[in-house]
Parts: structure tokens; sequence; C-alpha cells
């Protein structure tokens, strides 16, 4: 455990090192990260205001208070693992990880953390001054600020669990993209990401409930946002720790299987 | 415990059974500070068990293959062909713990396959191969930690940050106690001059600057067994000098076993006194370098100095080039001592000189032969 702490530690080290040598790209990164929630945020608020203060149970403030947690919490459980894999495989670094006497998944998830240690006060702030533009409306009750903590941590850990899942389709084909693109098609609809998924039809609720997607960024939001009650609370955190396990299982057998075939066509 | 000062000779028990220390003396001739190894070899030696162990050793690639243009595109997406390609086509040597072998061969002979299966990257299709007792494909943790591969076409090092932070990246990855580190880092800055590369981003140094920190990175948990495959290509002959005296030094101060691919022969010629070839896949030669030699040349070179430029020595041998005055006849090898004689005692000579033909050319041969 000591040794893993200390490559954690490291590795926020090297991450900053990196990520302080391109400033510029990394204030364009993070604009893309605001203006993506903005747009929505501006949509739905005029739509809102239009159909007379409200859409459904979400009003013009609510969604204000919806898109900004949003945007947070996308911060937090966010990845780019599905765009490097396949440059890791092509370019040999990941022959370089595989003669390391420790499991690369460690390398990534330190490097990910650290990178948004970096950036979530940068991100706080922004998040402060979209509020005092666009006077949202967020009440949740104490104890669902103290539940929003395991649920960050789990809706951060399924997600990355589940896209370093995806990532090493890159063992299979050099075509991850067109797998990436469906992936954040269904992200972007399931995950509450467009819109807050109790505004859209109920089949979609269910396979929503169903699928990882939501306990990975809606969940959380609504959560914060004070509109779950404290059934629905648990009944999410158990949502995630069901695929937390089953991610857990993924990870495990899909880079088995992964490195099999690449340590048999060529590494 | 028995101490074995200053030099690492073939040892007779395993690499990875010894513990390093290290103490500083100045030696009187430079005055300059040199770190001695002093090596102390744990209580039970196992007896002289190879360090890498390789026996019909095989891996077969199936590549998808079909014509150009579109109607063979379009036939594949129906009916692909498989082709079958025996990368490596049943090998077999050992190397004993300490030894430095020469890996040679043309492009795609295998060498890169075997490297790779070696230190664990691929799965053979068959044959069975130990490295330090590991089977190298099972990745075992204590198996990582003591081998290494440089790769001279890839790079480790993180391309935007001084190399300094790679390596204390590897140490935190390799677990190297502090204090084993720093030592270990000094010596590598000492033999490896990067004392004004380290805290320069890695993009901002030469391909040999790169190199040097590439070699350092990989040796920072001083692996007893290292694989180097191509470590001096594309730098300059400064540079690929500096780098095999290191590789020597790395070798004799750590007993380390070490497993080197080149294209430059003297690479080879500086370290290595056993070479194995391989072609297509399959061993052409395992023994020492001067054998080789000897096994594939039947010629010596014999370079003549005349007076007469038109000097006609056919009947002593080939000749195989004149330039400024200069002859260059190729002889039989046993009868090199007679042809000299002959000339010496028959013509005017103002110089004359007599050359095993160069490794490079040994080589060429070996592989001419094998191909026809």
């Amino acid at each position: 455990m000591k040794g893993l702490a200390e490559l954690y530690v490291q590795q926020f080290k090297t991450t900053f090192a990196s990520m302080v040598q391109y400033r510029a790209s990394l204030a364009i990164w993070m604009i893309g990260h605001v203006l993506e929630p903005l747009v929505y945020l501006i949509v739905w608020s005029t739509v809102a205001n239009t159909g007379g203060g409200s859409v459904g149970d979400y009003t013009t403030g609510e969604f204000a208070g919806y898109f900004i947690l949003l945007m947070l919490v996308n911060h937090v459980s966010y990845t780019w693992i599905m765009y490097e894999f396949e440059y890791r495989i092509r370019e040999g670094f990941l022959s370089f990880a595989l003669l390391k006497p420790v499991h690369p998944i460690h390398s990534d998830i330190a490097d990910n953390l650290s990178s948004k240690l970096i950036t979530f006060p940068f991100m706080l702030l922004v998040a402060a001054g979209l509020a005092l533009i666009f006077h949202p409306s967020i009440s949740p009750p104490l104890w669902a600020i103290v539940a929003s903590i395991p649920a960050l941590l789990l809706a951060f850990l399924v997600r990355f669990l589940l896209e370093w899942t995806l990532a090493q389709a890159a063992f299979w084909t050099t075509r991850v993209s067109a797998i990436n693109q469906t992936y954040f098609v269904l992200m972007l609809f399931l995950s509450g990401q467009i819109a807050p998924l109790t505004l859209f039809p109920s089949p979609i609720q269910t396979v929503a409930a169903l699928l990882p997607f939501r306990w990975t960024i809606g969940f959380p939001v609504e959560l914060l946002l004070g509109r779950l009650s404290p059934v629905e609370a648990l009944t999410g955190l158990g949502a995630q720790a069901v695929w937390l396990v089953v991610s857990f299982v993924l990870v495990r057998i899909v880079w088995r299987a992964g490195v099999r075939i690449y340590s048999a066509v060529g590494a | 415990m028995a101490l074995n000062k200053w030099q690492a000779t073939v040892p007779d028990c395993k690499p990875q059974s010894f513990k390093l220390a290290i103490n500083r003396v100045i030696t009187s001739s430079t005055a300059r500070i040199v770190k001695r190894f002093v090596i102390i070899r744990n209580a039970k030696p196992t007896m002289t068990s190879p360090a890498i162990h390789i026996s019909d050793l095989r891996k077969i690639y199936v590549v998808a293959e079909r014509e150009a243009g579109v109607m063979a595109a379009l036939q594949s997406l129906v009916h692909r062909r498989a082709e079958e390609v025996h990368a490596v086509d049943g090998i077999s040597f050992d190397l004993a713990p300490g030894e430095i072998v020469g890996f040679l061969g043309p492009n795609g002979a295998g060498k890169t396959t075997t490297l790779k299966m070696l230190s664990g990257l691929l799965h053979p299709t068959a044959g069975k191969v130990t490295v330090l007792g590991h089977v190298p494909w099972k990745r075992e943790k204590a198996f990582l930690r003591q081998i290494t591969l440089v790769m001279g076409q890839r790079n480790q090092l993180v391309w935007d940050i001084p190399a300094l932070d790679s390596f204390e990246l590897n140490r935190a990855i390799y677990r190297i106690p502090v204090a084993d580190y720093r030592h270990t880092l000094d010596e590598l800055t000492e033999l490896l001059e990067l004392e004004p590369l380290l805290r320069k981003p890695v993009r901002n140094l030469s391909l040999g600057e790169r190199m040097k920190c590439e070699i350092a990175a990989a040796l920072l948990h001083r692996p007893s067994v290292v694989f180097l495959d191509e470590p001096t290509i594309g730098l300059d002959v400064t540079m690929q000098r500096r780098i095999r005296a290191f590789i020597a030094e790395y070798n004799r101060r750590l007993g380390a076993t070490v497993l080197l691919t080149s294209h430059y022969m003297a690479d080879v010629e500086a370290l290595c006194r056993r070479v194995v070839v391989i072609h297509h896949g399959r061993l052409l030669f395992d023994g020492d370098l001067s054998n080789l030699v000897q096994k594939f040349t039947a010629h010596k070179t014999i370079v003549v100095q005349l007076e007469d430029p038109q000097a006609d020595l056919r009947s002593y041998g080939e000749v195989v080039s004149y330039a400024d005055g200069h002859y260059t006849l190729q002889v039989p090898r046993a009868e090199t001592a007679h042809i000299t004689e002959r000339l010496l005692a028959d013509l005017p000579v103002i110089d004359l000189l007599v050359e095993d033909s160069p490794i490079e050319e040994v080589i060429e041969r070996v592989f001419a032969q094998e191909g026809s």
C-alpha cells in the first residue's frame, strides 16, 4: 500500500509538471469543459422562460443549478483514456507499461486524479461565476451533501473502470473511434448530460436506470440539487455499488484477454 | 558472506541473489571520484544455472494478406487470406550470468521478436524460455523487477518534462529505496554524463542525449538481465562509443547479463566475445566472434603496396581492388603465409598488410550463404 501511495504522489508531480508545460492548451481544454454544459443551460433556460418559467418539473433556476452542478460532477468523473489507448498501443508505450512491475491502471488513475486536483479549483471559480449570472436554485439537505461524497467517488470509479475497459477495444480493432462515438452518444442521452432524465419519456428513464451512464453523472447531480428522497439516494448508491463490482470484474477479464491478444500478435 | 571486490566476472550464482553496496574511492591516476561496487554474495549460491535459457523457441504470426487494388479489397471483405509468418523458428541457446552476447541478424530475422519473448511482452507459439528462473510471459513482479528492455527506436520518458521527473516516477514504480536510488542515479549521471541533461524537458534533447537518458531510466532499478535492442541506432560515432563503453562498465560492475542486438558491428566487436546469429528465425551461428570469422571466411585479405601501377598479381590471388599503388588481394586462408612469402620475394614491395575480412563482410556472407 505504501508503495502504491508513493506511486500516486510521484504521478501527481509528473502530471503537474506536464500540465503546467502547456498552460494555453490547458485553458482551451477547460473552456471546452465549461462551454458544453453552458450551452445546454442557456438552451433549457430559454425554453423554460418561453414555457412560463418551467419545463416539466424543472424551473429556470433549477435548470441553472442542474447544469452548473453537472459541469462539476462531469469534471469529477470524466476520463480521457479512450482517446489514448490506441495511441499507446501503436506507439509502443504499452510495452513499456507491461515491463513495469505494477498494473498500468494505477498510473492512469493517479494521472486522472492529479490533473483533476489541479483543475478543480478553477472549475469551482467558473461555477461560482456562472451562479452569479444565472441565479441557480440549489437546495440540498445536509444528508444529501454527505451522501454526495460516496456518490461522487463511486461515480468516478465506475466511469473510470468502464471507460478503461472500453478503451481496450484497441487491442482488437484499430477503429476505436467508432466504438467511442457510440459510447459518447449513449452517454450524452442516458447520463442526463443533454437534459435531466426526468424530462425524458418513462421507457427511456427505465433504460437509463438499468445502464451505468446515469449513475456516473445524473445521479450525483440530482442528489446535490436536492431533488432526491433518501430512498432514491440509497437506491442510487446501491446501483453504483453494483456497477462498481460489474466494472471491476469487466476490467480484469478484458485486460487479461487484451494482453493475451497483444502478446500473441506482436507487442 | 564473502566479499568479492570491484569486479564481477562471470559469477557462479544467480545475479538476483546479489546485494550491492557502493563505496567511494579516489583513483590515483585521475583523482576522480569513482564509485565502486562491492558485490556481496548471499550465503548460499545456487550453482551455475544459466541466466537465460532458450530451448526450441518459436513464434508464428498470422498475418492477413491481400493483393493491391479495389477488387482485391472487395474480395478480402468476403474471404480473408491469412499467412503464417515464422518469425522465430526453433532457436535454442543459453546465456551464463554476467555474459554479454551479441544477437545478430538482418532486419526481420526475428531478433526483436525474440527479445520481446524474453522480456515477457510476447507469448511464444512453442518452446521453453526461462530468464532468472522465471517464465517471462507470466510477467511476475519478481521477474519484471530484475530485467529491463531498452528499445532504441521507442521512448519511455515523458516527452514534456525533464528526464529527472521520469526517473522519479520509475523510482516509485520499482519501489527503489531512496538511498539506493540516489547512489544509482549519481553513478549513471557520472558514467553517462547526464548532469547537464537531467533538468531539460526531454523534447529539447538531441537524439543521443535522449538515448542516454532512456538507458539511465531503464537501469535505475539495477536489473541483472538487460535486453538492448539497437541501443545505438541513429547515433553519431562518438555517442555510439560512449554508450558502448557504458554498457561494458555496467556489465562489469553489476555482473549483469546482457543480450544486445545492433546493426553496428563496432558495437558487437567492442562488447561481445560471443555472438548468436539468426536469419529467417533460425540459428545460424553461436560462438566466439573470432570463430564466426574463421567459419564463414575461407579467405584473408592482403594489401600490397607497389611502385608499379600495372603489376599483374593474378598469379598470387584474386585482385579485389587497386587504388594509389595499393593492391588488395583475396587469398585462401590456409595459403596466406605462403603467398605473403612469395610476394615479398618476387616483388619490390613497399608495404604489405594481412587482415581478416571486415566483420560486416563476414556477416553479409553468412546471410548470403543462407539465402542461396
